[in-house]
């Protein structure tokens, strides 16, 4: 290991197997009381629907389980260890006081059936949280249903169809910038829309001439990131809403890059039409390892008839209600009424913040993302000479010459302490290296981050081998994907 | 790298070899070189109906999934079981692994197509990436 | 800000090193008509500890302290402490999706003991990483089997979950996939004469839920022998995950979609919940959702990967198997705790004391009112009917601290006045007699909550 790696050392680290590995008849974990009714024959009961066995499962300790998940746990690196430059992710603090007002009695045992009336908690709870992000969004109503970013896209796109199916004509395709995440025209294709790619022009926005060539009446909407996956703020927004609501169609925007906009400017106020948010990016709640999230739906009034059902309402004696009387809605998304636990910490999140912190968070996070673009500068390739806001998209091109990858430059990162930034996305750029601070990161760990990737831009130059073996600190290096895609092994099987 | 003369290739990097009213079709091997390391093949049915230029399966890699296009029009007669459990023969020997034979709709169909040396020419423009 | 690291000082060195004079320079790519110039509406920056206050108390408002008998879909479980000492470890809660995989084997091969434990109790051959909740688990695992057969038509079985049927309305909309329902009968099993009539060979798939709504245990192999006959799958939604600890999995289904919320995930007023699709090996690369694989590194060690990654939409694009991005992961973790702290001797002795509880109530019901579907086994919930409109009986219920059975008028008007009634270990039988009792006092001449002594509150 180089001695210029500053962040992170060696240290010894504990093994650990499989829990079945460890499992052993006649150990347990668990302790029920003994019970206050009669014992029942469940073969009477049940029948032949009586379950004999199960199998393979385990049987351990308490004190087996507590330390094989802090083992396991200790194999990750996570927000609490330091920084993730990941693009578009917006990986920030979770704040603890989130974790804990979760977790207070009422709130985390509320049954979502039990009656409205011991529910007002909940409800003023979903309230208040919708006020606070239809004055972030700059939007007229919201529904919270969705469970995740994705989740919220097809909700709005269903009620972008529902509307144009009420205006008389549901349409037939979608615009999607060539930049776009994944779950963009993933999304357009489960509401039975055709995705039709809308190319980006050579500042990284969104090409306004082809815009205009192909708007049509068989457009429904945009589905637009802004700031896009490039950091790009699209300048030109007020003409791409007025070249969509021109011919009846409609802007979505994927709320994904929030981070760079709240407090600052509300997609409301520059012609977004419907939008989704993401709960467990510009709003605090926690990765946890690739999920919960929640991707509440922002709209215009026009959308309002159609929002998934039901939807909270002030009834006449002043208390909360749910309202299912909806007869335009889109119908139900999900079961109940959406991921309340990332209420909860959404809310918490806006009023540790409130509007100063929410508006130095945003400020902090775009200086941040400006402070290692220019620190980066030079050292690799920038495609887009555009100002850019909370993120920043660099590309292997110097390297390459090398033969060394945005990859591999990745892998290496780990070594010097970090988890990687997002690598190969947006497609746009080819070998691409996607960073998004956000306003978590000091301006110490931002030092140290821009250190590590100058240092292995000289090592690419000075030991390619280095960079192209990397990682070599961690336990497992370089895991071999094919084979696991080749002969997939899904789950563990008892030896036979 | 010299293409076999005994069949006639695509833009899409598939190659046909036909005899008389039926063909072969597989993947160039500037196409699996591309794809990196293959996983997984997906191809039609025996009896599916294939159509000229059209999407009849895909080919993925750990990280990404290509469309195979049709260089012919025709029916499915066989496609080649070994690939479901051993896909890596397409990268060992992408010329010598046939995906799936057809009865050729309209051969003269082929003669659209690209002859080796215009494949070669076509891959080395395409090529430098 | 608390929360933010950076002292003025450092801002000035900051932006002294870009070569700007101020921030507000950064936001000029905005343009000046839409940039704000006012602070949000939000509420004031408040004190952590004021931030707790307004919490607990909305959590007074919420029903704290009261008695339960709700189910239809979310139940009250004890969640063992260490689940939460667990995942409330940083590098777990604050851990990224694992794409990284040397960074991330903690969370990978946790993942991978839930895929094996959700096989292993479920009967089937793979599970994946999580979905949202049961209710689109179904929803997607209705599509995949669309998918596989290549047919558009779906029959749903009315005993299913009617809010899971919603949501699977809403996702077959645009897909041009025609729902028709079948009935149950006096059993409250699905009717196989209504099956029957309704499965063509155009049909991809029946979808049922065992237990149903009812708390009912379904017929899944006379199920499963009329949809493979008409060459359509069965899919089995699973609501309350406790019950695999004692009813025997629907090993005949193509695919199962799981609600695993049971299994230690807390009921939090609706979600996060946690959903699991698992089937059978040949039909993996068209199963939505993230899966993990095992394989090794470089040096032979072994060590775990997501994969069959081109089935997402990551990659796929519009041809994804789903559009699912986040999922359920650190959920999944709990729930993964939760099957591994009862394990195997475990999740029967809790399956069983359920089944004792509900059995108890169920025989102390039939006391006062019918308790109906009695032609079929169950689980631990079942059907009341009584003379009193339940929701009369619920208010009574409520004065006392007491959540009633739910109503069932909104979703099975023909089932007159009826309601659904869940018991689990944590029901006292304290609890249920006096429940009972007031059920029982229509005139309301018992004792309120402040004279009676003897409800207890029951341990979470």
């Amino acid at each position: 290991m180089k001695d210029r790696i500053r962040k992170a050392t060696r240290h010894v680290n504990q093994n650990e197997g499989l829990i079945f590995e460890k499992s052993s008849s006649g150990k347990a974990a668990w302790k029920l009381p003994p019970l206050d009714v009669p014992e029942v024959d469940a073969s009477r009961l049940l029948g032949s629907s009586e379950r004999k066995d199960l199998g393979s499962m385990p049987e351990v300790s308490e004190i087996e389980i507590i330390r094989h998940f802090t083992r396991l746990s200790t194999w990750n690196y996570a927000i609490d260890l330091g920084m993730y430059p990941l693009g578009s992710c917006t990986m920030k603090y979770n704040p603890r006081v989130n974790e804990a007002v979760a977790r207070v009695e009422g709130i985390a045992n509320g049954h979502p059936y039990q009656p409205e009336k011991i529910s007002q908690g909940a409800l003023n709870i979903l309230k208040k949280l919708s006020e606070c992000l239809i004055e972030i969004t700059g939007m007229d109503a919201i529904t919270m249903q969705p469970a995740a970013g994705a989740h919220g896209e097809m909700t709005g796109l269903l009620m972008v169809r529902a509307y144009h199916q009420s205006q008389g004509n549901a349409r037939k395709k979608i615009l999607i910038p060539d930049s776009a995440h994944g779950t963009n025209p993933a999304t357009a294709a489960m509401v039975n829309y055709a995705v039709e790619n809308l190319k980006s022009d050579a500042r990284g926005m969104v090409d306004i001439g082809a815009l205009e060539a192909q708007m049509s009446e068989d457009v429904a909407a945009l589905m637009l990131t802004n700031p896009n996956t490039l950091g790009v703020f699209e300048q030109d927004i007020h003409k791409i809403a007025d070249i969509l609501h021109a011919k009846g169609g409609l802007l979505y925007m994927d709320g994904a890059n929030m981070n760079a906009l709240v407090g600052k400017v509300r997609p409301g106020d520059f012609g977004v039409d419907v939008m989704h948010l993401n709960l467990h990016k510009t709003f605090s709640t926690p990765h946890g390892g690739g999920g919960p999230g929640s991707g509440p739906v922002a709209i215009k009034k026009i959308l309002e008839p159609f929002l998934p059902t039901p939807v909270v309402v002030t009834k006449s004696d002043g208390t909360l209600g749910f309202d299912y009387n909806r007869p335009h809605s889109v119908g139900r998304v999900r079961a109940f009424y959406g991921n309340f636990g990332m209420f909860v910490r959404a809310l918490a999140y806006i009023q540790a913040n409130g509007p100063d912190g929410l508006r130095q968070t945003t400020e902090d996070a775009v200086l941040n993302a400006n402070y290692i673009r220019k620190g980066l500068e030079g050292a690799y390739d920038l495609p887009y000479s555009t100002a850019t806001m909370h993120e920043v998209v660099f590309s292997d091109k110097l390297q390459a010459k090398k033969g060394v990858r945005t990859m591999d430059i990745a892998k290496r990162l780990i070594d010097y302490g970090f988890h990687p930034y997002t690598t190969a996305f947006p497609l746009i750029v080819p070998g691409a290296l996607m960073i998004e601070p956000t306003e978590s990161e000091s301006k110490e760990e931002m030092d140290l981050f821009i250190d590590a990737m100058k240092s292995i831009a000289e090592e690419v130059e000075e030991d390619p081998q280095t960079v192209l073996d990397a990682p070599h600190s961690t336990r497992v290096s370089r895991l071999d994907e094919t084979a696991a895609a080749r002969k997939p092994v899904l789950r563990w099987k008892p030896p036979v | 790298m010299a293409y076999p003369t005994d069949r006639k290739y695509t833009k899409e990097h598939e190659w046909i070899q036909s005899s008389g009213t039926t063909a072969t079709i597989g993947i160039t091997d500037y196409a699996q070189e591309s794809l990196g390391d293959i996983v997984f093949v997906e191809l039609p049915k025996v009896g599916a109906e294939l159509a000229i230029g059209k999407t009849f399966g895909t080919v993925e890699s750990v990280k990404a999934v290509s469309d195979l296009y049709a260089p012919a029009s025709g029916t499915v007669t066989e496609t080649n079981a070994d690939l479901a459990t051993s896909p890596e023969k397409v990268n060992k020997d992408a010329h010598g692994s046939w995906m799936l034979k057809i009865m050729l709709k309209n051969p003269g169909e082929l003669d659209g197509l690209l002859s080796a040396a215009d494949y070669e020419k076509f891959v080395a423009e395409e090529g430098g990436h | 800000m608390r929360y933010l690291p950076k002292s003025p000082a450092d801002r000035e060195a900051m932006l002294k090193a870009i070569g700007l004079g101020s921030v507000d320079e950064l936001f000029a790519p905005i343009p000046a008509e839409y940039r704000l110039s006012r602070d949000l509406k939000v509420p004031r920056q408040m004190a952590e500890s004021e931030i707790v206050d307004y919490f607990r108390q909305r959590s007074r408002e919420n029903g704290e302290g009261y008695t339960s008998f709700l189910g239809a879909g979310a139940y009250a479980h004890y969640r063992p402490v260490i689940i939460d000492s667990l995942i409330s470890r940083g590098e777990f809660l604050t851990a990224y999706t694992p794409y990284q995989a040397e960074i991330s084997q903690g969370t990978l091969q946790s993942i991978f003991e839930f895929q094996t434990m959700i096989c292993e109790l479920t009967g089937m051959e793979v599970a994946n990483a999580s979905m949202y909740d049961g209710s689109t688990a179904a929803a997607e695992a209705v599509m995949m089997a669309v998918r596989l057969t290549g047919r558009r038509s779906v029959v749903v079985a009315r005993s299913l979950h009617p809010e899971y049927r919603e949501v699977l309305a809403t996702y077959a909309t645009h897909q041009g996939m025609p729902l028709s329902v079948a009935g149950f009968g006096d059993d409250g099993r699905l009717n196989l004469k209504e099956l029957g009539k309704s499965i063509t060979l155009e049909t991809a798939c029946v979808l049922i839920q065992s237990p149903n709504f009812f708390g009912t245990i379904e017929d899944v192999a006379a199920v499963a022998a009329v949809a493979h006959k008409h060459g359509a799958m069965l899919v089995v939604s699973i609501a309350e995950a406790v019950s695999l600890g004692i009813v025997e999995p629907p090993r005949e289904a193509d695919v199962i979609a799981m609600e695993a919320q049971s299994f230690g995930v807390p009921l939090g007023f609706g979600g996060p919940y946690c959903g699991v699709i698992a089937t059978r090996e040949k039909y993996v690369r068209q199963m939505p959702g993230r899966l993990v694989g095992q394989t090794v590194d470089k040096q032979g060690r072994r060590g775990f990967v997501l994969t069959l990654a081109t089935r997402e939409q990551h990659i796929r694009r519009e041809k994804a198997t789903s559009n699912i991005c986040t999922n359920q992961a650190l959920v999944a973790l709990m729930v993964n705790i939760f099957m591994t702290v009862y394990g195997k001797v475990g999740l029967k002795e809790l399956a069983k004391q359920n089944l004792a509880k509900a059995a108890y109530a169920a025989t102390q019901f039939a006391k006062q009112g019918k308790v109906l579907f009695a032609g079929a086994p169950r689980f631990n919930e079942f059907v009341v009917q009584t003379s009193e409109d339940p929701h009369a009986i619920n208010s009574r219920l409520l004065r006392h601290k007491i959540v009633g059975g739910l109503p069932l008028n909104k979703f099975y008007p023909e089932l007159g006045n009826a309601a659904l009634w869940c018991c689990t270990e944590l029901t006292t039988r304290n609890s249920t007699d006096t429940a009972l009792r007031l059920v029982a006092d229509h005139d309301g001449s018992a004792p309120s909550a402040k004279e009676e002594a003897g409800v207890e509150e029951v341990a979470r």
